[in-house]
């Protein structure tokens, strides 16, 4: 077992220098560069500006660039943002990061908490009231985008009814203590449902079908002869079975879990991960998104180990040697 | 026979409920008692109604399937007329059951100690430690290897004969009056189904239990059974002690399953065949279900269905040959 760790992550360094140049080239081949399309100022001559990208090493031919940026980030350092001067982009970085994790374990709390109950009832009695409208909103939930259901519950809970705080994550820097915990989850409410949304109607349909699989299989028919109460054979030889892919698939959701709040950070106007990756894009700020998407991509590798990984621990069948 | 039977089935009917208002009659009015320390055997092609019934005694008819008349009495206990809570003091522990297909009939994610305790657990009330010692003890009984690390382990570390064994382990750990074999032996190898046979026979003659076995094996039939229940189309059409039923048969689709059989001392050049297929339970003829089949089909097979009567001394057969005018009388 660590064997196959160890070697699953030794396989992460060709991966990540693949997945680096790969995102280096992509952000160089986007047309423009900090300087361009801002106003410039016409008392600056245009020397100034090519000394400012001989500066920062933009003038250089681009594998240059590419090995000078590798180099201080096998050092250990991401650089410096070019938007915010004078600030290291893992400082940039850390200040958010935490937030959009703890948006996002918030919003996988809802999903489970809400998915599998509902995925478990709709297995239990299926074509029931509730199975209709737990399949209808599955589809719902899939097929509505992140921004507009993020929009649209703004709209209602924020505005009309003022239930909760339409962006940001605290109302107040005073606060302490358990007021202060309190007041951070008010404000992720709003987009922890949004940013839940699909999952959550995705989680539902896995487990509705899984348990019914489950529950149609050999090995309940065998429960349930033994005389073991109903009780006995849902929550114990049921659900055991029935959650092994949905165990699964949450080692799979870490990488979408913090990508995956782009956009609906952005509606939110929260401050995470997202809304300093959209800002840096539009800035060509290459260091950080650069260093974002690495992250990203780091979050993904470690989150398909770890799906591995729990799949041997709930599967006693699966062996890695 | 002693006087009280273990297990008393009366006029048992199970219909599936299908679309478009379609109804298969898996069972329709099968009658059969089980003396204690008894075998019997129920044996008819695939599609009979013979799982079904034992299922339905068990009560473990998934929907669209309804139990919809009938009596299953185990002792003085009407099985129909309890409570789903009540009805599962009376699976494993008075009613053992092994299945088929001994490779997904255990629960992947369990060790087998925990599944033969859970059981040993539920019905005896007694601790951990005396129902895991119990278990050990179990699968010693039925020839497990051992034991003491067998219990650690998982199902899918043991071979299928294995999982049987384990399986009869959990079926006698109640000792239950009865057990119920559902086709025990179709999933294994051929060598390993004689030792599966003898072991369940021997716990039958151990704990004195009752034993419902299931098979289409005729060969078993002969070996191991006092007497056998032919089905055919969810009824019961022969119905006979063993060696009277395989010496004396008297139904055609009983002459027809023992024709198929190969003979040592006979020198065939094929062996015979019933013509055709089992009739989808809700598509059965209006007469006699196996007039579609039978080679001495007589006009008035096509249009009443015979009852099941007595021909002679525990001979039962349901066949218009044997009714009082017929022909073989």
């Amino acid at each position: 077992m660590y064997q196959y760790i160890i070697r699953r992550v030794l396989q992460f360094i060709p991966m990540l220098l693949a997945l680096s140049i790969i995102v280096f080239g992509l952000a160089k081949a986007a047309p423009g560069d900090p300087f361009s399309g801002k106003i410039l100022d016409p008392e600056v001559g245009m020397e100034i500006y090519e000394k400012q990208r001989a500066e920062l090493g933009l003038d250089k031919p681009i594998p240059v660039q590419y090995l000078r940026w590798a180099e201080k980030i096998v050092q250990g350092s991401f650089g410096e943002s070019i938007t915010y001067k004078g600030r290291s982009v893992e400082s940039l970085i850390k200040e958010r990061f935490l937030n959009t994790v703890y948006l996002g374990l918030f919003a996988l709390f809802i999903t489970l908490l809400v998915a599998i109950p509902i995925g478990i009832y709709s297995a239990r009695r299926p074509y029931s009231l509730l199975d209709y409208g737990s399949t209808t909103f599955g589809f719902f939930g899939l097929a509505v985008p992140n921004f507009f259901f993020g929009l649209v519950v703004i709209y209602l809970f924020s505005i009309k009814l003022g239930w909760f705080p339409a962006q940001g994550t605290l109302s107040s820097n005073k606060l302490t203590g358990f007021a202060e915990f309190k007041d951070r989850i008010h404000h992720m409410i709003l987009p922890g449902l949004t940013l839940g949304l699909a999952s959550t109607a995705s989680y539902m349909r896995y487990m509705r079908s899984e348990v019914m699989d489950v529950l149609g299989s050999d090995y309940i028919r065998t429960a349930k002869a033994k005389g073991m109460s109903n009780n006995n054979v849902l929550y114990k030889h049921t659900l055991r079975n029935a959650l092994i892919p949905v165990i699964t698939l949450l080692g799979m959701e870490l990488g979408p879990l913090l990508g995956g709040a782009i956009i609906t950070e952005q509606v939110f106007n929260f401050p995470g991960i997202g809304t300093l990756f959209i800002g840096s894009v539009i800035n060509r700020d290459y260091p950080v998104v650069m260093a974002i998407t690495l992250l990203l991509g780091v979050a993904i590798l470690v989150g398909n180990l770890l799906a591995d990984i729990l799949y041997s621990v709930v599967d006693p069948r699966i062996r890695y040697d | 026979m002693s006087s009280q039977p273990v297990l008393d089935v009366q006029k048992l009917k199970t219909y599936f409920y299908l679309e478009q208002e379609l109804v298969a009659k898996a069972v329709d009015d099968v009658s059969f008692s089980v003396y204690p320390g008894e075998t019997v055997a129920i044996v008819g092609e695939s599609g009979s109604g013979k799982s079904i019934t034992a299922l339905s005694i068990m009560q473990l008819i998934n929907k669209p399937g309804r139990i919809v008349e009938g009596s299953i009495h185990v002792k003085d206990k009407n099985l129909l007329n309890l409570k789903p809570k009540q009805m599962t003091a009376i699976r494993g522990n008075h009613i053992g059951m092994i299945f088929q297909e001994p490779m997904t009939a255990l629960n992947p994610v369990f060790t087998i100690g925990n599944q033969i305790t859970e059981m040993i657990r539920k019905h005896k009330k007694v601790s951990k430690q005396i129902a895991q010692l119990k278990a050990i003890e179990l699968l010693r009984i039925v020839g497990i290897p051992r034991p003491e690390q067998i219990i650690k382990e998982y199902p899918h570390q043991l071979s299928g004969g294995m999982r049987q064994r384990v399986m009869i382990a959990m079926a006698i750990s109640c000792e239950p009056e009865l057990i119920i074999a559902d086709e025990p032996t179709t999933a294994l190898d051929v060598t390993i189904q004689a030792q599966i046979l003898d072991l369940l026979l021997e716990m039958q003659q151990r704990y004195n239990m009752a034993l419902l076995l299931i098979t289409h094996d005729l060969g078993v039939v002969y070996e191991y059974t006092d007497k056998v229940i032919v089905m055919y189309g969810g009824q019961i059409v022969e119905q006979a002690p063993t060696k009277q039923l395989l010496s004396l048969t008297k139904h055609p689709y009983t002459k027809g399953l023992l024709s198929s059989l190969p003979k040592m001392d006979e020198d065939v050049e094929r062996l015979g065949t019933i013509q055709g297929t089992v009739p989808a339970a809700y598509n059965f003829p209006v007469g006699c279900r196996f007039s579609t089949r039978c080679p001495f089909v007589m006009e008035k097979c096509k249009q009443t269905n015979p009852e099941l009567l007595q021909n002679d001394t525990d001979h039962f057969v349901r066949c218009h040959l044997y009714e009082e005018g017929g022909e073989s009388q």
